[in-house]
């Protein structure tokens, strides 16, 4: 029996040392090592082709992924360098990423989240510096930069508000004696804070059931919450002190995020004590049946709100306000979270074909039209002109508040330093809204987890 | 055929034992390895020693000691009720009924359900019954505790229910019968025949309940996802956040993982020393 025992667990090392080694060999090995460097030529594509690299792409949008496999496939028809696609299902991106790197196969194509997403997966960016990709962007605030190389590239641009139901809002707007005479009148937290109170009044009358939708802190809505609504304060502070990352945050304009929150909770279509259990799809429901006036998200939900049965008529999005002096200048939140990278632990082959996949998405005619009109997507490249823009209803206000002279508020959230930092001051929200916690629970997930993740998540 | 089994036993063992060792040893090897580093993917760890195990106890004030509190009081439980409610079900239908074959079947039909379906299914069960009053399942962690425990009752009474009805058969009748004709009641014939009679299913059964409740992830995920603010965590969520949900902490989780598979081997063995103790051959 004894003997048995040994055998089994000499067995089990021996195997577990030859799976660690293996690893070991696959990590150490220089790139450059693996295959020839790829020789110059004017068309990266079909020399890619013959040295046999590939794409592999792991995608972070379902939204988008019947598109990308669309494009990966008329890509590999046209040059024959192959493409996978795959797509991570909503919210396993990071755990998906983690096992697929394990993989020989890796994704030579994947995307963080911003500076903090970067900081997980630095060791496999390789600096874009010098490519397409980086040569073709508007602005350089949409690379991902650090120590001089940048690492990743921002692709879809996106806005975020508050969406409203037009129709509904206009004819509140034409009751007597409504707060407001149209919806763009709402330009303060005071005015959407009288209208909003005036609507839940009168929801009756407008055949309404509240004027927010739900504020769901499933898991599937929370985000809208500890994430976008919690951007705004922090947007201000960091536009106070004129910086744009910090390792401390005061909670100067949290009080204005309170009223904000207060304001959801006490005005939507469910008692605050039932958010717990509702989702971003019982928002979008209630939203699209008309049983209420005002939800928060953004350009992103526009193909589900007319899969719902909404036309453009009906959609408009008004700037998320918190009562921040000077907030009527304020336009809407506008940045992005989708940031390219390629995979520097690759093999050259690979990685040169990876390239030469995005500059072929970003200004071949098939690329350009997929990643505008079939995605949806704005993007931040000079190759996309008027032509290949999305259109749409959300994305027109995001421009109108542009062009109105409005000052977009950027994603400051990207900052955040953890992912604990925004579950904390959502189960903070949550507990508020419930009324089993306090508004201070929320400060100190907010401002003194603040510090606590930034120190652990870079000091230690 | 003895010296057949003696002579080729390698030939039956092996395809088992790769296996095994493939699907669990080289991962728990690895995993006991990886409790001692600090890495992101399986393939850059560093050796860091001890750091892990420190940072596992002293995460977010004390999260992973009021988990272990938390899942203790449901494992407790959860085997408690599952066991007398199965063996109460098992002694019934071990009875001779009209239609007993699918009232077990019915029973044991939740056993094939998957845990995420499940805690899916009836947080929605749930949250419908307590929308009237203004609550929801994750209004506090025992909302949330009550109804994973009966999820969990729902669930393995039928599979329990199913080891019990098999003891029961294998008891001999003339037992019962000798009982009844010493004149004892039926209560005395349960408690001083059937019970002690019973004691290798009733090991086996709180063996497979009570690891069963410490191990629980799946309806605990889909029913509260911990909610609010982690209290309704078990243990094996608490690790699984932790692992995913920190970018650095994977090592943590990792080293949190190691001890709560040493508490699970600990009281398990403890429990079948326990249990095995009273039994007896017929």
């Amino acid at each position: 029996m004894r003997k048995l025992l040994a055998i089994i667990i000499a067995a089990g090392l021996l195997l577990a040392l030859s799976v660690i080694f293996a690893a070991a060999e696959d990590g150490a090995a220089p790139a450059g090592e693996k295959a020839p460097a790829a020789p110059e030529t004017t068309a990266p594509a079909n020399s890619a082709a013959k040295e046999g690299g590939q794409v592999y792409y792991l995608n972070f949008k379902p939204e988008q992924s019947v598109q990308w496999e669309q494009l990966a496939k008329r890509y590999t028809q046209q040059t024959g360098v192959p493409v996978t696609v795959m797509t991570a299902a909503a919210d396993t991106y990071e755990d998906t990423l983690r096992s697929e790197m394990e993989k020989r196969q890796m994704p030579t194509l994947f995307q963080v989240n911003g500076p903090v997403g970067l900081r997980t997966w630095r060791d496999y960016c390789l600096d874009l510096s010098g490519t397409a990709l980086v040569k073709h962007l508007k602005s350089d605030e949409f690379a991902l930069r650090e120590n001089g190389q940048v690492l990743g590239v921002a692709y879809a641009i996106e806005t975020y508000g508050l969406i409203y139901r037009r129709d509904l809002l206009e004819k509140y707007c034409a009751l007597p004696d409504a707060v407001i005479r149209q919806p763009e009148e709402i330009n303060s937290f005071a005015v959407l804070k009288a209208v909003a109170e005036d609507i839940q009044k009168r929801r009756q009358e407008l055949g309404v059931e509240g004027a927010f939708t739900s504020a769901g802190m499933d898991a599937s809505s929370d985000w809208r919450f500890k994430t976008h609504m919690a951007n705004l304060p922090i947007y201000y502070e960091y536009r106070a002190g004129n910086v744009n990352v910090s390792d401390a945050i005061q909670g100067t304009y949290l009080d204005g995020m309170r009223s904000l929150w207060d304001l959801y909770l006490q005005n939507a279509t469910c008692a605050p004590t039932l958010i717990g259990a509702r989702t971003n799809e019982d928002a979008l429901a209630e939203f699209a049946l008309g049983e209420a006036v005002f939800y928060q998200n953004g350009t992103w939900a526009y193909d589900g709100l007319i899969e719902a049965g909404l036309t453009d008529e009906q959609l408009g999005m008004l700037p998320i306000y918190i009562d921040a002096p000077g907030e009527e200048e304020q336009g809407l939140c506008t940045g992005s979270e989708n940031y390219w990278c390629v995979n520097r632990k690759a093999s050259e082959a690979d990685i040169s074909a990876t390239i030469a996949f995005l500059e072929w998405c970003i200004t071949s005619d098939e690329g350009r039209q997929a990643l505008a009109h079939e995605m949806g997507f704005v993007t931040p490249f000079d190759t996309f002109g008027d032509a290949y823009t999305a259109d749409n209803p959300l994305q027109r206000a995001a421009n109108e508040y542009l062009a109105m002279g409005r000052t977009p508020v950027a994603w400051s959230f990207t900052t955040i330093p953890s992912e604990t930092w925004k579950n904390n001051v959502g189960d903070a929200l949550l507990e508020y809204a419930q009324g089993t916690g306090s508004w201070e629970q929320v400060r100190t997930a907010f401002v003194d987890g603040w510090a606590e993740e930034y120190r652990a998540a870079n000091g230690r | 055929m003895e010296r057949f089994i003696g002579k080729y036993w390698p030939v039956f063992v092996l395809p088992t034992l790769v296996a095994f060792a493939v699907g669990f040893l080289a991962p728990f090897l690895m995993g006991l390895y990886l409790s001692f580093c600090d890495f992101t993917t399986l393939s850059d760890a560093v050796f860091t020693g001890f750091d892990n195990y420190l940072r596992a106890f002293s995460d977010a004030s004390g999260a992973f000691l009021r988990s272990l509190g938390y899942t203790a009081l449901f494992a407790v439980i959860s085997t408690l009720l599952i066991n007398v409610f199965g063996l109460g079900v098992a002694l019934l239908l071990s009875r001779p009924l009209p239609g007993r074959d699918a009232y077990r079947t019915v029973l044991f039909l939740p056993n094939l359900i998957g845990g995420i379906v499940l805690g899916w299914l009836w947080q929605v069960i749930f949250n419908g019954l307590l929308a009237p009053y203004g609550l929801t399942v994750v209004t506090n962690e025992w909302y949330g505790f009550w109804g994973l425990v009966l999820i969990m009752l729902w669930q393995q009474a039928g599979y329990m229910m199913i080891i019990y009805i098999s003891g029961l058969t294998t008891i001999p009748a003339e037992l019962n019968e000798a009982a009844g004709i010493d004149g004892a009641s039926p209560w005395q014939t349960f408690w001083h025949v059937t019970l002690p009679m019973l004691r290798p299913s009733v090991t086996i059964c709180t063996f497979l309940t009570l690891t069963g409740g410490f191990k629980l992830f799946d309806q605990n995920l889909a029913l509260t996802g911990g909610m609010p603010s982690g209290r309704s965590e078990l243990l094996a969520l608490n690790i699984y956040n932790t692992f995913y949900g920190r970018s650095g902490w994977e090592g943590a989780g990792q080293a949190k993982a190691v001890v709560f598979c040493a508490i699970v081997v600990g009281i398990a063995l403890l429990q079948l020393r326990l249990t095995q103790q009273g039994e007896v051959e017929a």
